[in-house]
C-alpha cells in the first residue's frame, strides 16, 4: 500500500519546486527483529518521496552492518533518516515520519537543498556564537 | 521539529532529532513524554508544546549555559 495519493504527490512536487540543491536521504534500517516491519515501511515512505524530485536521493543502510557509517551519523535506533544537503547538518528522524512529521520531513527537506534557515537574523546571530554542541530532541506523535 | 531543524541548519554546532515517541517507548520513558510536541535539549532543558521562535532560542541558549 502506498503512503502518498496522487493528491499528497502533487502538493510535495509543488514544494520541492523550492529545493535549491540536492539532498540525499540516508535511511538506516534492520532487516531482523522487531523494529523490521517500521524499518520497510519508512524505506517505501522515503522511496515515494524521493520519486517526486530530480534533486533527491536516497541511500539505504543496515545499522548492524554498516556500523562505521552509523557512527559517523550518530544515528542508534531504527528506523531513521538523516536529511544531508550540502553537507549534513544534524538532520535526524527516528520512525516513520507518515503523520505529524512528514510535513517536517518536506520542510526539512527544503531547508537542507538551500542551507538558508528560515530564522530572524537574532536567532541566526545567537546560533552562531554557540560555543558549545547542542543536542535537540523533539518528541510526537502520528496523528 | 521545525524550529529545531531550521536551527541545525544555522549553526554546525546544532543537531536536531525527530522522534515518534510510540515508536520509541523506551526513549519516550526515558524522557518522561507525557504530552507532545516534547522538546529536550542537551537533556538538560525541556519543555512541552510548541514555543515562537524567540522562548525557542532562550531554551537553547538556557541549556547551554546551565552546563
Amino acid at each position: 500500500m502506498a503512503f502518498l495519493n496522487a493528491r499528497d504527490e502533487q502538493a510535495v512536487r509543488e514544494r520541492f519546486a523550492e529545493m535549491g540543491g540536492p539532498v540525499k536521504l540516508v535511511v538506516f534500517s534492520q532487516s531482523l527483529g522487531g523494529a523490521a516491519d517500521l524499518c520497510r515501511e519508512n524505506e517505501q515512505l522515503v522511496r515515494e518521496v524521493v520519486a517526486l524530485s530530480d534533486q533527491l536521493s536516497v541511500e539505504t543502510l543496515n545499522l548492524a552492518i554498516d556500523r562505521e557509517r552509523a557512527e559517523a551519523y550518530g544515528v542508534d535506533q531504527v528506523p531513521a533518516i538523516v536529511v544531508e544537503g550540502a553537507r549534513d547538518y544534524g538532520i535526524r528522524f527516528y520512525g516513520v515520519p507518515s503523520g505529524y512529521e512528514f510535513g517536517n520531513l518536506i520542510d526539512s527537506i527544503i531547508v537542507a537543498s538551500t542551507g538558508e534557515p528560515d530564522l530572524s537574523d537574532d536567532t541566526k546571530a545567537s546560533l552562531s556564537a554557540l560555543a558549545e554542541d547542542v543536542d535537540i530532541k523533539v518528541f510526537s506523535t502520528p496523528t | 521539529m521545525r524550529l529545531a531543524q531550521h536551527m541545525a541548519v544555522a549553526s554546525d554546532r546544532v543537531r536536531a532529532t525527530a522522534i515518534e515517541a510510540t515508536e520509541f517507548p523506551d526513549l519516550s520513558r526515558a524522557y518522561r513524554v507525557m504530552a507532545v510536541p516534547k522538546i529536550v535539549i542537551n537533556d538538560r532543558v525541556q519543555f512541552e508544546g510548541a514555543l515562537p521562535e524567540s522562548e525557542f532560542l532562550a531554551a537553547v541558549l538556557q541549556a547551554v549555559e546551565s552546563a
